[in-house]
């Protein structure tokens, strides 16, 4: 190939006064930044390597390095900008299609900060939760139409449900995509905080199954890891049809991610690519996924609720209606802005639609059909702290789904480079030097913290609002108002403007 | 052995008294009047045996792992989906997406498939899946396949009839597809190659189409007659060069 026009996204910038050459960042660095030039006897650094993850950043025992943007400025340019010139120049040098990381990062607006709760003032006060009982316990599961009881008790046993503690769970992330250790510390933390993780669709590594009553498997085109066992060892099953980063794209894991232990878990052929379409090719219709989900539920004797992910795309209310009729227990809506391993930069960056509006319109479309008892909702793609969570309740939710959130918790710095492999973090990798570095028990006490803590502030929120349990704010949107939102925007979220 | 008459009941209950039976430690259910019931057999394990008289509906042996089922008729869409191990022997014809992301055991076809046969089939470990087909089967045979065996015997074709239809092996990055006549090259998906089939391909034909023979009453040596091609993807790594990093 001839000379590549692309410069470097960051500079490195090493205080040499601090530096002791120690070496440090020349070991942590899996892109290879960092060296140590026998000749001058010092360490350099190469700023065209670096992802800025800041792991050298953070492990430099002296503080000595410092990572910044590349100050070069292409002419300024408010249609050409540096992103979009770059992407050109790595496609002519490829001829590839672009990939990325995590979740979409173009300025699109993001409802939850046009969003406001609400707090009671005077009439209806609020309740302090430091002294008052606030209950955020909820079950995900098909409510049935009305409840028969006889002497005190439940006279008809109710559909399977799952049991949360607080209304959050860990999202689909597979062993495979990310490892091991990543996958053991949000078990773990789920099974302390009492709510789920999920398995992706990568199958259950056996170190996992002993938390299969917090697991959720999921169950995508690939099959991968799906027998009989699988599905009895989970607490529910997942469907997954889409993922709000990618919706119709597939999920492929690239052959050299295919070690030993991910084929074990997938079980598939060692180093082949794992691909997972985006269509279930036996799914076309809602009939048909009414098919697969009541296969899954007659393997399992009807004792599991089977979740259906779909990404928020433009008919989301239909189609999630569809889904309720399907006889789906769970519906999990993936917002575009959901993090992701891998997907081509494109489909991340204009594919879908933000999910506070396919969740508000999904919500009134199934109270208008009258069958929104029927299904639970699961919110997610980019929930970002206890704030969101409520609005996103207020709005329709049952529960949320978190994992960029939770791999932020672990140690990921949001570098997007996720498909490479080469995590610094030992989150997004396979290779064992780096899975290394994630210690499972910290990870899994980091996580434990973020939702405790975020218990805490859906309780202050919620007796601000004199409400003391997450049931009566679920579907209230009287609790939020819009500020900067037109008509159209308020009407579709079903809130008033801030003033109303 | 236990008999279950299916007429007049839906497929829920037949299926809950199904696996009363199993966990009665009962090892072999005959089901009789079955008119598309779905799910029969699905998740079931171990040792056992289900035969089925008539027509049982989509996904019949859906996760299977370990029994034998045997259907004494046409089988509908996606039986032995995502089968784990064991053996289905279909008496008749079977729809589409039969053995969709089989990772073990056999499944033996006395007649056509539909579309998509044997999608997904994958292996792993000691497990390699099989389908034999005993005539011809519809378009996408092995979508996507990254492991296993099937092998269309093409018996019965008439003429100017052809064994497959379009795009087969589409997406195939691993397993084999072995053929008792030809196929045109049109005829096939993106990746997939044509060879000859060498003395260990013979071996694992001749293994699977005597147990066929047997199933189905017929003679193994007239079948190995025919003239076999194999099938096999170019790269197990289709979308290697695809991305930019
Ligand atoms: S990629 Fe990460 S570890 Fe390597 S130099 Fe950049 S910030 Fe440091
Ligand atoms: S998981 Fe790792 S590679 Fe992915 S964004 Fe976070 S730090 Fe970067």
């Amino acid at each position: 190939m001839s000379l590549s026009y692309l410069t470097s996204e960051y500079i490195i910038e090493r205080n040499r006064e601090r530096c002791i050459d120690c070496q440090v960042c020349v070991r942590q660095c899996a892109n290879k930044a960092h060296r140590f030039d026998e000749e001058e006897q010092r360490v350099v650094s190469d700023d065209e390597k670096c992802v800025n993850c800041h792991r050298c950043v953070v492990l430099c025992p002296t503080k000595a390095l410092c990572i910044r943007r590349n100050p070069l400025e292409f002419r300024e340019n408010a249609n050409w900008t540096p992103g979009a010139i770059r992407d050109i120049y790595k496609q002519s040098e490829t001829g590839r299609i672009l990939l990325t990381g995590m979740g979409n990062d173009r300025p699109y607006p993001i409802y939850w900060d046009h969003i406001l709760l609400n707090a009671s003032q005077v009439t209806n006060p609020s309740i302090d939760p430091l002294r008052e009982p606030m209950e955020l316990k909820t079950y995900l599961g098909r409510k049935p139409e009305k409840l028969k009881v006889e002497n005190g008790r439940l006279a008809e046993k109710l559909p399977p449900q799952i049991e949360l503690k607080i209304p959050v769970m860990f999202s689909a992330m597979s062993f495979g995509s990310i490892s091991i250790n990543a996958c053991k510390a949000m078990a773990m933390a789920a099974s302390e905080l009492g709510i789920m993780f999920n398995t992706g669709e990568g199958g259950f590594h056996k170190d996992l199954q002993k938390f299969g009553k917090n697991a959720i498997v999921q169950v995508a085109s690939g099959r991968f890891g799906v027998d009989t066992d699988y599905l009895n060892t989970g607490a529910a099953i997942e469907i997954k049809i889409g993922q709000g980063a990618k919706p119709g794209i597939g999920g492929h894991l690239p052959g050299e991610k295919v070690g030993e232990e991910v084929s074990a878990t997938r079980m598939i052929p060692l180093g082949t690519d794992a691909i997972s379409p985006a269509p279930h090719h036996d799914i076309y219709s809602i009939e048909d996924l009414r098919q697969l989900i009541y296969s899954l539920k007659e393997a399992t004797n009807y004792e599991k609720p089977v979740s259906v992910k779909v990404a928020a795309v433009h008919n989301a209310a239909a189609i999630c209606s569809g889904i309720a009729r399907a006889g789906a227990d769970i519906i999990a809506i993936d917002g575009f802005r959901g993090g992701t391993g891998a997907a081509p930069v494109r489909i991340r960056d204009h594919v879908g639609i933000p999910v506070e509006m396919a969740l508000a319109a999904v919500d009134t479309r199934l109270r208008e059909e009258g069958i929104r008892n029927q299904v639970s909702l699961v919110c997610a793609g980019s929930v970002r702290n206890s704030a969101d969570i409520m609005k996103a309740v207020a709005l329709g939710a049952d529960a949320v789904y978190i994992a960029s959130s939770a791999l932020i918790a672990m140690g990921c710095h949001m570098c997007q480079k996720c498909y490479t492999g080469k995590c610094n973090w030992g989150i997004a990798t396979q290779d064992p030097y780096l899975v290394k570095r994630l210690n499972p028990e910290i990870a899994a006490k980091r996580l434990v913290n973020l939702l405790n803590a975020w218990a805490h502030e859906m309780k202050e929120i919620l007796g601000g609002m004199g409400i003391n349990a997450i049931e009566s704010l679920r579907g209230n949107r009287l609790m939020l108002r819009g500020i900067g939102l037109n008509d159209r925007e308020l009407k579709i979220l079903g809130i008033k403007a801030a003033g109303e | 052995m236990k008999l279950l008459n299916a007429n007049g009941i839906c497929y829920q209950e037949l299926n809950k008294r199904i696996r009363e039976l199993l966990k009665q430690g009962e090892d072999t259910i005959q089901l009789q009047g079955v008119l598309g019931h779905r799910y029969i057999g699905a998740g079931i394990k171990g040792n056992r045996r289900i035969i089925i008289k008539g027509i049982p509906g989509n996904d019949t042996a859906a996760y299977l792992d370990g029994p034998k089922v045997v259907i004494n008729g046409n089988a509908q869409d996606a039986v032995a989906n995502t089968m784990n191990s064991g053996c289905v022997i279909i008496h008749g014809n079977v729809g589409d997406t039969a053995g969709y992301a089989m990772r073990g055991g056999e499944i033996y076809i006395k007649g056509n498939a539909g579309y998509r046969t044997g999608i997904h089939m994958k292996e792993y470990y000691n497990k390699k899946p099989v389908i034999v087909i005993g005539g011809r089967a519809g378009d996408f045979l092995g979508e996507y396949m990254a492991g296993g065996i099937i092998i269309l015997l093409g018996l019965g074709l008439k003429d100017g009839e052809e064994l497959t239809g379009n795009f087969c092996g589409t997406g195939m990055h691993g397993g084999a597809i072995y053929l008792r006549g030809s196929i045109k090259p049109e005829r096939l998906g993106k990746g997939v190659e044509i060879a000859a089939p060498d003395d260990g391909d013979m071996v694992i034909i001749r293994t699977y189409v005597k147990r066929y023979a047997k199933y189905f009453g017929l003679g193994h040596n007239e079948i190995m007659k025919g003239n076999f091609v194999k099938l096999r993807a170019y790269s197990s790594r289709p979308f290697k060069s695809l991305y930019a990093y």
